[in-house]
Order: C-alpha cells, then sequence, then structure tokens
C-alpha cells in the first residue's frame, strides 16, 4: 500500500465546525455517502451506532447484522489496544485488506462508518 | 482535769471552774474572765447581798464543822480488770495502770494563731474598723492571757501526775505559752495597708438533673443496591481527566459570557441550533468519519496512479537526450465546472496536495456564473469546497500566512474573499459598486504583506487600468488607488481632436520577491511597465514587450533582476529589468495563455499555449528550444489557460477552457540538476541557480553589448 497520505503539510479534512443549520449538513452527509456507495469497487456501505446496531445500510440485513456486530467488537478491540499503549493516541481509521475485499471502519465519536469495497475491480 | 467538778464547794472562784469546763472552752472564756479582771471588788459586793431564798440557815457550829473529802482522779468508770496476755510468762495479766481520763465535752476551735498570715490580716481588718476601741482592748488581752496562762499551768503542776496522758495536755499548753511567748516578743508592727483580693469569689456550683438516657429503634426498609463493575484502563482513565478539564473551562468561559448581555442573545441562538441539530438524523455526525473514508475509496480507486505519483520515474529517459515527457496523473472535473474555462490555479501554500481552481469563461460574448472549486490530491472525484459566484472568476491567490483565505477577481470587476474556514458559501469580503470596485474584468490580484497596522491587504489590476490596494479591516474592505495607468504614445486624436484610450489595461501584473515596492504590470498593449507603489503618476521603465496582450509577467524565484512574459501574440519573453530589450524569444506557434517558473530550478520553466500543448524548458540544457512539447488536453480541441508547479512535488496541474484540470508528473530529464562530479560535491543552493542564470544571461549579454 502506498501511504502517500502520510506526507507532511497534506490537506486536512474540512472541519465539521458549527454548521449553519442540521439540514445543510445532513445533505452534505447524505450526498458525500450517496458519491462513497457510486464509487468503483464500492460493495456497500453502513452506519453502526456504539452499541453495534446498525442504523444505515446498503446491504442486505443478515450481512449488515454480521458486518456491524463483528466490526465493532474489532474496532473496540483495536482502540483499546492503541489507547492501552499510548492514552493520548486515539483509532482513526482501520483497513482491513483481505483477499477478497478491502473492509474500512472509520470510527466516529458514536458511530461506525463502514464500507465494503472490492478494490481489484 | 477536773472530772469531779460538780462536787467542787460552790466558793470556789468562779474562775477555777471555768477552767474546769476543758480546754476547747477555753477562749470563750477569755471575756468573762476580762470582766473578773477588771471590776472583781465589785462582784464581790453583790454577791454578799444576793442569797438564794432556801439557802440552809447554819448555825457557827455547824459552819464550824470540819468536813474531810479525798479527791481522787480516778475515774470511777473506768474499767479496772483489764488483761493483757504477757508473752514472757505465757499467762493474762491484769493490767493496773488505766486510762483514767474522761472526756465530757469537746469542741473543735477556730482558732488562728496571731501571728500568721491570716490571723493578721484579720487583726488588720479589725484595727481598720475601730483603731482607738481596739488599741486599749489589743493591751487587756495581752494581759489576760498572761495571766491566764500562768493560772493554768499552776493546776497543771499541782496535779501533774506520770500518766502518759497527761503529756498531750502539757504539749498543748506548751504550744499555747510558746505561741503567747512569740506573741510577746514580736512587737507590733503598723499593718501594710493591703491590696483588696480581685480574685477572691465564691464559686457555686449546683448539680442538674440529668434526663434518664433512654434507646428507641426501628427498622426501616433498606435502599436498593446494585452491583457495579469496570474496568479502568490507563486510556479512561486520562479520558476521564480530559473531560473533567474542559468542563472546567466550560465553566470559567460561562461565567466570563455571563458579564455582556449580547453575548447571552448569541449563545440562545447556539443553543437553539444545537437544539435543531439534535433533532435532525444522527447521520450528521458521521460527517467526518464520511470524508475519511471518500478519501479512502479514492485512494484505493487510483491506487495505481497515487502509486505514480509517488514512484513511477520514465525509464526512458535515459535513452533520450535531453527531452522528457509529462505523466498524467489524476484529472479533475466537476459537473458544475462543465463548460467553465479554469481561468485561475493555485496551489495552497500550506497544504501541498490542495489547489484552488478559479472557473469563468475567456469568451466576452458568453459571460455566465463563476466557480471556485478546491481539490485535493487525495480525492480526484469530488472537490473539497465549492463556492460559486454570479459572475465569473478571473483570478484568485491564496495567502501565504493564512492559507484559508482566498481572494479572487471576477469578470463584473469585483473583488471578493473567501474564508474557507467558514461553512457559508458567501464571501466574507465583497466589494461594491460604491466601494471602488474595478469597471473592467480584474485581471490579476495578489496578496501583500500585511500593512504597518497588521491589516491584510491585496492588490488587484484590471483593464480599467486602475491598479487598487485592498485592505481588509473589521467588517469592510477598503481601496487605495495606487496607480492609473495611462496609456503613453498610443494615445490616438479622435476625428473631433478629442484623446481616446488614454487609458492603459492592465491584464497582468507579479511583484518583486525582494524589493518590496517594485512591481511589473502586462497590458493589454503589449506594453510591460516596471512601477513602484509610491509612485503613481510615474513608470520607472516601460518595455516594449509584446505585440498583443500580455497573459502573464512573472520574476524568476532565483534570480532577483530576471522576469519573464507571455502574450497572445505567440511568444515568451525573458527579460533583465534593467535592460529594455528581451534576453530570450521563444515562439511557441500558439497563443500561449500562461507561464511559470520551476519553484526547483533558476532555469526551467513551463509555458501553456492555446493549440493544448504544454512546453517545459530548461534553458540551462537548452536555451533554443522547449525541452518538452507535449499536448496535455483532454481532448484536442481543448485550449489550455494555465499552468502551475507544485510547490514541493515534481508535478504541474494544468487547467483547459472546459473546466478540466489535469494533474503531470515531470519525467526525471525535466528536473534533472546539475550532474555530480567525481571528487566535488554537488552544490545546491539560491548562489547556485542565480550563478547558473547568470552564465546563460552573460552570454546573451555580451553579445548585445556588441551590437
Amino acid at each position: 500500500m502506498t501511504e502517500w497520505t502520510n506526507e507532511p503539510g497534506l490537506c486536512p479534512l474540512r472541519s465539521s465546525g458549527p454548521r449553519p443549520a442540521g439540514l445543510g449538513a445532513q445533505a452534505e452527509v447524505e450526498e458525500t455517502l450517496k458519491r462513497i456507495q457510486s464509487h468503483k469497487g464500492v460493495i456497500g456501505t453502513m452506519v453502526v451506532n456504539a452499541e453495534g446496531i446498525p442504523i444505515r445500510t446498503t446491504l442486505d440485513n443478515s450481512t449488515t447484522v454480521q458486518y456491524a456486530g463483528l466490526l465493532h467488537q474489532l474496532t473496540v478491540k483495536a482502540r483499546s489496544t492503541v489507547r492501552d499503549i499510548d492514552p493520548q493516541n486515539d483509532l482513526t481509521f482501520l483497513r482491513i485488506r483481505s483477499k477478497k475485499h478491502e473492509i474500512m471502519v472509520a470510527p466516529d465519536k458514536e458511530y461506525l462508518l463502514i464500507v465494503i469495497q472490492n478494490p481489484c475491480e | 482535769v477536773f472530772p469531779a467538778s460538780s462536787k467542787m464547794p460552790q466558793k470556789q472562784p468562779p474562775r477555777r471552774q471555768s477552767i474546769s469546763v476543758g480546754r476547747g472552752a477555753r477562749k470563750r472564756d477569755e471575756d468573762s474572765g476580762t470582766d473578773v479582771g477588771e471590776g472583781a471588788d465589785e462582784w464581790a459586793q453583790s454577791k454578799a447581798t444576793v442569797r438564794p431564798p432556801d439557802q440552809l440557815e447554819l448555825t457557827d457550829a455547824e459552819l464550824k464543822e470540819e468536813f474531810t473529802r479525798i479527791l481522787t482522779a480516778n475515774n470511777p468508770h473506768a474499767p479496772q480488770n483489764i488483761v493483757r496476755y504477757s508473752f514472757k510468762e505465757g499467762t493474762y495479766k491484769l493490767i493496773g495502770v488505766v486510762n483514767q481520763l474522761a472526756v465530757h465535752f469537746s469542741q473543735v476551735g477556730n482558732l488562728i494563731p496571731k501571728d500568721s498570715d491570716e490571723g493578721r490580716r484579720q487583726h488588720y481588718r479589725d484595727e481598720l474598723v475601730a483603731v482607738s476601741y481596739q488599741g486599749s482592748q489589743e493591751s487587756a488581752k495581752v494581759v489576760i492571757s498572761e495571766t491566764e496562762i500562768l493560772e493554768e499551768e499552776e493546776p497543771k503542776e499541782a496535779e501533774a501526775e506520770p500518766e502518759a496522758a497527761s503529756q498531750t495536755d502539757v504539749l498543748a499548753a506548751e504550744a499555747a505559752a510558746k505561741v503567747t511567748e512569740e506573741e510577746l516578743l514580736t512587737p507590733k508592727q503598723p499593718k501594710e495597708r493591703k491590696l483588696t483580693n480581685q480574685f477572691n469569689f465564691s464559686e457555686r456550683a449546683s448539680q442538674t438533673l440529668n434526663n434518664p438516657l433512654r434507646d428507641r429503634e426501628c427498622q426501616m426498609e433498606p435502599p436498593p443496591r446494585t452491583n457495579f463493575s469496570a474496568t479502568a484502563n490507563q486510556w479512561e482513565i486520562y479520558d476521564a481527566y480530559v473531560e473533567e478539564l474542559e468542563k472546567q473551562e466550560k465553566t470559567k468561559e460561562k461565567e466570563k459570557a455571563k458579564m455582556p448581555v449580547a453575548k447571552k442573545m448569541g449563545k440562545m441562538t447556539m443553543r437553539k441550533m444545537t437544539s435543531m441539530e439534535s433533532q435532525s438524523d444522527d447521520i450528521t455526525k458521521v460527517t467526518q468519519a464520511a470524508k475519511i473514508v471518500e478519501r479512502m475509496v479514492n485512494q484505493n480507486t487510483y491506487d495505481d496512479v497515487a502509486q505514480d505519483f509517488k514512484y513511477y520515474e520514465d525509464a526512458a529517459d535515459e535513452y533520450r537526450d535531453q527531452e522528457g515527457t509529462l505523466l498524467p496523473l489524476w484529472k479533475f472535473q466537476n459537473d458544475k465546472a462543465k463548460r467553465l474555462a479554469v481561468t485561475a490555479l493555485c496551489w495552497n501554500p500550506k497544504y501541498n496536495d490542495l489547489f484552488a481552481v478559479g472557473h469563468g469563461s475567456y469568451d466576452f460574448m458568453k459571460q455566465g456564473r463563476g466557480l471556485l472549486l478546491l481539490y485535493s490530491m487525495k480525492n480526484p472525484s469530488f472537490p473539497e469546497f465549492i463556492f460559486s459566484s454570479e459572475s465569473g472568476i478571473m483570478c484568485l491567490d491564496m495567502h501565504v500566512d493564512h492559507p484559508y483565505l482566498v481572494v479572487v477577481g471576477h469578470y463584473d470587476g469585483n473583488v471578493a474573499i473567501y474564508n474557507l474556514k467558514k461553512p457559508h458559501s458567501q464571501p466574507s469580503f465583497r466589494s461594491s459598486a460604491k466601494s471602488g470596485k474595478h469597471m473592467d474584468p480584474v485581471w490579476q490580484v495578489r496578496w501583500q504583506k500585511d500593512d504597518m497596522d497588521n491589516n491584510l491587504n491585496f492588490f488587484s489590476v484590471s483593464s480599467d487600468g486602475r491598479i487598487v490596494s485592498w485592505t481588509l479591516l473589521k467588517s469592510e474592505l477598503v481601496h487605495t488607488d495606487v496607480i492609473k495607468l495611462k496609456a503613453e504614445g498610443t494615445a490616438t486624436d479622435g476625428p473631433a481632436g478629442l484623446q481616446l484610450h488614454t487609458v492603459g489595461c492592465g491584464t497582468a501584473f507579479d511583484f518583486h520577491k525582494e524589493i518590496d515596492y517594485l512591481f511589473l504590470v502586462g497590458t493589454e498593449e503589449g506594453k510591460i511597465y516596471k512601477c513602484s507603489k509610491s509612485y503613481s503618476s510615474k513608470f520607472l521603465d516601460t518595455y516594449d514587450a509584446h505585440n498583443m496582450a500580455v497573459d502573464a509577467v512573472s520574476w524568476n524565484p532565483y534570480h532577483t533582476k530576471v522576469f519573464m512574459s507571455c502574450s497572445s501574440d505567440w511568444t515568451v519573453k525573458i527579460w533583465d529589468h534593467t535592460i529594455k530589450t528581451p534576453m530570450f524569444i521563444y515562439d511557441l506557434n500558439s497563443a500561449v495563455g500562461d507561464v511559470a517558473w520551476a519553484p526547483y530550478s533558476s532555469t526551467v520553466f513551463a509555458a501553456v499555449t492555446t493549440n493544448g500543448k504544454t512546453h517545459v524548458f530548461d534553458l540551462s540544457i537548452n536555451k533554443y528550444e522547449a525541452i518538452c512539447n507535449q499536448p496535455v488536453a483532454a481532448k484536442k480541441k481543448n485550449k489550455i489557460t494555465h499552468v502551475q508547479f507544485n510547490p514541493i512535488h515534481p508535478i504541474i496541474i494544468v487547467g483547459d477552457d472546459r473546466g478540466h484540470v489535469i494533474c503531470l508528473k515531470l519525467s526525471p530529464n525535466l528536473r534533472k540538476m546539475p550532474k555530480e562530479k567525481k571528487g566535488q560535491e554537488v552544490q545546491k543552493g539560491p548562489a547556485v541557480e542565480i550563478a547558473k542564470l547568470d552564465k546563460l544571461l552573460n552570454l546573451v549579454r555580451e553579445v548585445k553589448t556588441k551590437t
């Protein structure tokens, strides 16, 4: 994997500061999710809350529940590992590369965003 | 010690009787004794007259009759038959000697020795009460006590018996004698007046009734209990502390904010907003995560491009002599920017992967909306920021110290500043017709160093001939005209003798890197003026540079004397600003839209032409023609309008008139550095770069001086 994202002085993510209205922010997120889903090779997108319960998904029910439950546990463990090593540190992203897919988990404060992509497509 | 005192004859003097009463009452009798001493004769007379009526009348014979009575000191009640066991003889033996003492009356006295402290004190007090009276009394007392003692001792001696019991009596008597003796010996000194004792108080205490203790108990329902257990990691503890600190800070801020009322109002609205947000779908909370994931998905999708960007070097360059190639990397395009020309490109000075694209139109018949897009190389599929405007954007610039501030110039003559930190799609500053906007399109804007009051300011140039300095004050944009361009020599006399076209149309400018006041202005007529910020009426120099409008002027980043200009007359010219004629001229067979110096070398520059080609020159390698001449447009018809070098990475971005921006990587030949010679260190730095360019220029200069 090329880790050119760690180049010095790269553009930060647009900070999610105070927004003028909740609706605008929501539309923006919806749009982003839509863009992600429409990307080449993206199999599914799901949002999971802190308890591991899926809130929205583009996959079928049983697959979503399975992914959500397992990845939630894994993320908690991964986060705990990172923070045990250095309490000031935190988990920001988790990528799992498998033979078939790449599973990307972005843990936010309360939610997990999980995207499954087939990068070889 | 007269057990049989009752048996005594009545004639006995009363004094004797008083003594027989016992030692305890002795003092009490003193007074009576005193009386006797004083008037003994009178008493005797009165006694003789008073007789009891029942007294026996005795004859003389009877009176003379003698009765012999023997007084013994034996106690009639004393036991006579006391026996004690004698160990010596082994039998009980009668004890002859029996204690004959019988006490009929005893009283504990409250006498105080006269010469004791207390005695003296009392005495003194008495004396105070009646000094004169007491004085006489005292002497009498002394006399009496003396006589008393003498009389007292007499009977004792008479009755002296070898009894152990009497010894105590003797001792007591002796003590009393001593006292009196001492009293006599110590002369009566005048008593000192003593201070009253302020601590002389009486203390009285009383016991109150204690309430009896009583126990009372009752049974209540036990409180509900729950079990709680948790693991405390190091980071959980850390989080708790951080949270606590934040809370403290918040309360502090609240206290501060409480003071002004206006702020309170602001908070109210904020609260409303947050409540609104919480009502809306939770999905907004994954905003940040969604952005990260989008980048990651893009990274996977464009993995090969990213690999090329980082690692690919064209191996074929080794077999080419000098020429290099441009490798296309990402293409940036957006539906909103379709059919809008790229009118400006600018890399962000802080984030090397971020650049701004201005969209507008160069077709003056088809002017319309404008668009400001900011792309990141990490997400080629969608821009990071989108700002749309009513009028087309013609130019833009990003602030070096505040990389979030973007200034744009519009086709309608306005300038506006967008703040990337603010999520509004509206500019935070904007000029208006009132506040001195340009009358014609703004062709270039450029941030300047902060002024003396630390206000942000920038310059703009427009084809209305004005060069305006704009200053950002708190809430407004203040403008100052720096120079009004006058087209020298081009003024033509109109048919009625009127002067027309007296205004020069600025199309491009660039500020000197070191000399703060010095800058160049390119005009529509093809002239380039060297100007100073401090002279508004005169030009320092004028170059007859081009036959058509100057599209760009640019100072060399290393050599402070050298600048470059390009024009629609197909040429790129390189100048020494001290010499009025160009050093180098390159004809590119098509209108040149933009030129840019490379940041890594003083001799490398790129130019883009409307025929869709990008030309890269390295003067140190070939000073006659470009070392790379490559069509890069997405479609053959597209005209390339602008080019910019990335400040760090070996890439350029070019924009075309259809809204596409293409990122290209420079092949190794295009960024060749001076070759390493054996035993010699490779020299680097600005000095080397200046020398490199100077060497080239000197060749030309020599030729010029010769001619």
